[in-house]
């Protein structure tokens, strides 16, 4: 037998472990959940619940719209903003980077805090917009992670690559239709996903303004809260489908990273 | 000239987008006003004296912050082990790690959190009250976020530079902590910014594993907001000034130290 040599590969050990123990783990637990009873036998009740209540498709279709639309919102403001950071004449661009993703330090409840009392004061019935309050409380919860990834990716665009366009006879607009804007899809994507999906599940955005519609995130609360498992399970295990299929598709759009080829030992 | 204003413009709306809200209640929390909007009376200073003499608050703050800076220490130490360890494996395993690193980052918190609590409360019996549900909780949430910004700057290395530093007799561990980890410190730091940003953020994992008499700022402010308890409301206006603060400072400290060492250098 050969002795064990150290080798870099080596340090991943630990944390694959953790992997196994605290992500997949929970998964497998949650299938098992979904499709058992109090009393442990395999049932699809949970599952037939979910598929023909009204209640419980009615709260699918209000969490897409609210998180579809949240993202279309993030990503009007933040691309503009991001692109304006990386591309423009400013000496400093890591300061100004800063002033616009600093919220993420703050405590998004806080900040959600501070949210609903402007807004209480402007509508003065919080309740009265209900639809309209939450999509402003996501996006202001959710704006610094659209801005960063879309920054990232904007800033290491290759100027060369924009000169050359420029030089071949592109018009600004051109560049950036078919240069920058391809270019800056893998940043895109990853802002999209670190929006769409939280926006579907963040729940507690809607209970600070006063939003009493359920999204599937607050199924789960609630199921939690009666200490139902099973139901809570089926949830859980509702929108891991829908995770996996949007995952699916937006790794179809990033996956022309060819930096990851070339690192292979 | 509408050229150059108009950009200058956009990111001005989106600035007060962000802080309008926040300098008000910071404007506010200074003062004896009990809503917001609401009639000013006069400058008054109760809102941060009750923050930090109500020990409620003063524990829950600390709390906040010990779990924070706990979990984002196992994180980064577990994310940047493991980030080096993947990227230098095979391909598949690399492959099942960066998948299995992306499932905590594309899935929701409350899945997570709700998941973690069927495994580790429901389903194996441990104690909420022992806070191990509750770390597992939030190493889970901040990991795969460090792993992710160590990753590229692996990428960027020269992976010469390890080969010629084992050709010139270093250990791999000299190499490792001497070549590999100064290259990639950048990336452990904001990754260990990031986990603590995560911690202090997060409010499902920490409501699906916490025990039932421990809270953090999350927990704690959306707990308030359903009671109406105007001095604890108004108190949380001076947290979130104080932590606007914080903020404030930690951002310009990051930006002035690295300038200045830079100067020192040349």
């Amino acid at each position: 037998m050969k002795a064990l040599k150290f080798n870099r590969k080596h340090l991943c050990i630990p944390y694959s472990v953790f992997l196994i123990l605290f992500v997949i783990a929970p998964l497998l637990v949650i299938i098992y959940y979904a499709f058992t009873n109090g009393q442990g036998e395999i049932s699809f009740d949970n599952f037939i619940a979910f598929f023909t209540s009204t209640n419980t498709l009615g709260t699918l279709v209000y969490s897409f719209t609210v998180s579809i639309v949240t993202t279309a919102v993030c990503l009007l403001i933040a691309y503009p903003t991001a692109y304006i950071l990386a591309r423009g004449p400013f000496k400093k661009k890591h300061v100004l980077l800063m002033l616009f993703i600093m919220p993420m330090w703050i405590n998004f409840t806080l900040r959600v805090t501070a949210l609903k009392e402007i807004l209480a004061v402007i509508e003065g019935n919080l309740s009265a917009f209900p639809f309209l309050n939450t999509i402003i409380g996501m996006s202001y919860d959710f704006l610094p992670f659209m801005i960063l990834p879309l920054y990232n990716s904007l800033a290491k665009l290759d100027n060369n690559l924009l000169e050359a366009a420029s030089d071949l006879g592109a018009t600004k607009a051109r560049v950036f239709l078919q240069v920058t804007l391809p270019l800056s899809v893998p940043g895109i994507i990853s802002g999209v996903t670190m929006v769409l999906l939280p926006s579907m599940t963040n729940y507690v955005v809607l209970d600070m303004l006063y939003n009493s519609t359920y999204i599937m995130g607050s199924l789960i609360g609630s199921y939690f809260a009666a200490y139902d498992w099973h139901g809570g399970s089926m949830i859980s295990l509702v929108l891991l489908i829908i995770i996996f299929i949007v995952t699916l598709i937006t790794n179809r759009f990033s996956d022309d990273d060819s930096s990851n080829r070339g690192t292979i030992l | 000239m509408i050229k150059k204003i108009l950009p200058l413009l956009w990111l001005w709306l989106v600035l007060a987008f962000i802080y309008v809200p926040i300098l008000i209640l910071a404007f506010y929390s200074f003062t004896d006003a009990t809503m917001v909007g609401g009639s000013v009376g006069s400058l008054s200073f109760d809102n941060y004296l009750n923050l930090f003499g109500n020990e409620d608050l003063r524990n829950m703050i600390f709390g906040t912050v010990a779990l924070a800076v706990a979990s984002a220490i196992i994180s980064t130490i577990l994310g940047t082990l493991g980030a080096i360890g993947a990227f230098y494996s095979k391909r598949i395993p690399k492959t099942i790690i960066n998948g299995a690193n992306q499932i905590p980052v594309v899935n929701a918190d409350v899945v997570t959190g709700f998941s973690l609590c069927v495994l580790l409360i429901v389903f194996l019996g441990l104690d909420k009250d022992t806070y191990i549900p509750l770390i597992i909780g939030h190493v889970t949430l901040c990991t795969p976020f460090v792993y992710l910004s160590i990753l590229p700057k692996l990428k960027q290395m020269d992976n010469n530079l390890y080969e010629a530093a084992l050709d010139l007799g270093a250990t791999p561990t000299q190499a490792l902590f001497k070549v590999v980890i100064p290259q990639l410190l950048s990336g452990i730091l904001s990754g260990f910014m990031l986990a603590v940003t995560l911690s202090l953020d997060d409010y499902f994992i920490t409501t699906y594993t916490k025990p039932s008499t421990f809270d953090t700022i999350s927990t704690y402010v959306v707990n308030a907001t359903k009671g109406s308890q105007t001095e604890v409301k108004t108190a949380l206006w001076a947290l979130s000034t104080v932590i606007f603060v914080i903020v404030i400072l930690v951002v310009v400290a990051m930006n002035v130290i690295p300038s200045k060492r830079k100067e020192a250098n040349q």
